[in-house]
């Protein structure tokens, strides 16, 4: 009996220790959310600005570029997973991976070779646990992205893009990433990257109205530069948003953590106040019934 | 007379923003200056300073690079990866 009022409390003890540690990841988690958050909406005046003039090319030239055109035959596409490099997140890096997943059994059915580009330790966990090939990863800086990473991210898969299919280059890019919606909600999302997909103007601008542009030194050698550059933020971007993400999820699954540590020690305290109650009882019983054999033998 | 509406962003924020009336900017081609009114136009930037001059007569230089210059009706944008107030 007493063993058993022993157990209990090592239980409770042990869901209290649980509980510590997992609150304080759920206040870590939610301080850094503000700061991610903060991050998202201070890239975005660039990534708009760098949009406006993609599409402003994309409207008032009609340049035959290797990087808006779509190739007749796609034989390999690029698939760029983000995650994180830790765990204790939900259900973050196993959504987005199992979008991944759909993802390049869709491309495989189109007839289509996958390459894959992994960030975050996560991602090349998965794919070493399960012996498939990558092309190529980083490790280590998903937590709060610095746009060296993405400029290196983008310069890899846009190295791909301009190989030739036949040494191995790609013809598509796709991007994986967890899109921070809201603080409950994190949505895995794909994005084709290139060829571009520029949303045309509805309506041919006037000329009259709207002059041609004026590109310096010519419309070109601006889309060849312009080009990478709108890879970039748009990979930083994917970066940002998927570190906002992931402390949305821990703090979410922490704070499911905690709660379930609390129910547990209500649960266990009941049940060691139960065992105490009874060995009480039992101690009680073992007296009386004691007492009465002593009386008994007089 | 017109102003220009002008800012400055970098990969990771907006480094400057507000009214000029006068930017000079170096571009793969040489040194250009933009008035209110100018056509619109998207040039590549060479490593370098944009001067950007305020209503006021005051002058803010800017370091910018590998970044873009594009104006659109007196709308004035330098972006680039890495820019920053000099």
């Amino acid at each position: 009996m007493g063993s058993q009022l022993r157990v209990y409390r090592q239980k409770i003890k042990t869901a209290q220790t649980t509980k510590k540690i997992t609150k304080a990841m759920e206040l870590i988690a939610a301080s850094r959310i503000q700061k991610a958050q903060a991050r998202v909406a201070s890239t975005t005046p660039y990534s708009r600005a760098i949009t406006r003039a993609v599409s402003a090319v994309a409207t008032y030239s009609n340049v035959e570029h290797v990087l808006t055109t779509e190739p007749e035959k796609i034989e390999r596409a690029a698939v760029v997973i983000l995650t994180s490099d830790r765990g204790l997140a939900g259900a973050f890096n196993s959504q987005v991976l199992r979008e991944a997943e759909e993802l390049s059994e869709l491309l495989r059915s189109q007839g289509k070779e996958v390459v894959y580009f992994l960030v975050g330790r996560k991602a090349v966990g998965y794919f070493q646990f399960r012996r498939r090939g990558f092309e190529r990863q980083w490790v280590g800086s998903s937590e709060s992205p610095e746009f060296d990473l993405a400029q290196e991210v983008a310069e890899a898969v846009l190295e791909a893009f301009l190989r030739d299919a036949a040494d191995g280059g790609v013809d598509e890019i796709h991007v994986v990433y967890n899109r921070f919606v809201s603080m409950m909600t994190q949505t895995p999302e794909v994005v084709r990257l290139l060829p571009l997909e520029v949303v045309e103007g509805v309506e041919e601008p006037d000329a009259t109205v709207q002059p041609l542009y004026e590109f310096e030194p010519d419309v070109e050698t601006v889309l060849d530069a312009l080009l990478p550059v709108y890879i970039e933020s748009r990979i930083f971007n994917a970066l940002l948003q998927s570190a906002a993400a992931k402390h949305a999820a821990t703090q979410k699954a922490m704070k499911a953590a905690s709660d379930n540590a609390d129910k547990l020690i209500t649960d266990y305290t009941r049940l060691a106040n139960n065992a105490r109650q009874a060995e009480i009882t039992q101690q009680i019983s073992e007296i009386v019934g004691g007492a009465d054999a002593l009386v008994a033998a007089k | 007379m017109a102003a220009l509406n002008v800012s400055v962003v970098s990969a990771d924020r907006e480094v400057w923003s507000g009214e000029a009336s006068m930017v000079v900017a170096r571009t793969v081609e040489g040194e250009i200056g933009i008035l209110p009114g100018h056509e619109p136009m998207l040039a590549i930037l060479a490593g370098g300073e944009v001067r950007v001059t305020l209503p006021g007569g005051e002058k803010i230089a800017a370091s910018a690079e590998d970044g873009f210059l594009s104006v659109q009706s007196d709308v004035v944008q330098v972006v680039a990866s890495r820019a920053a107030l000099s």
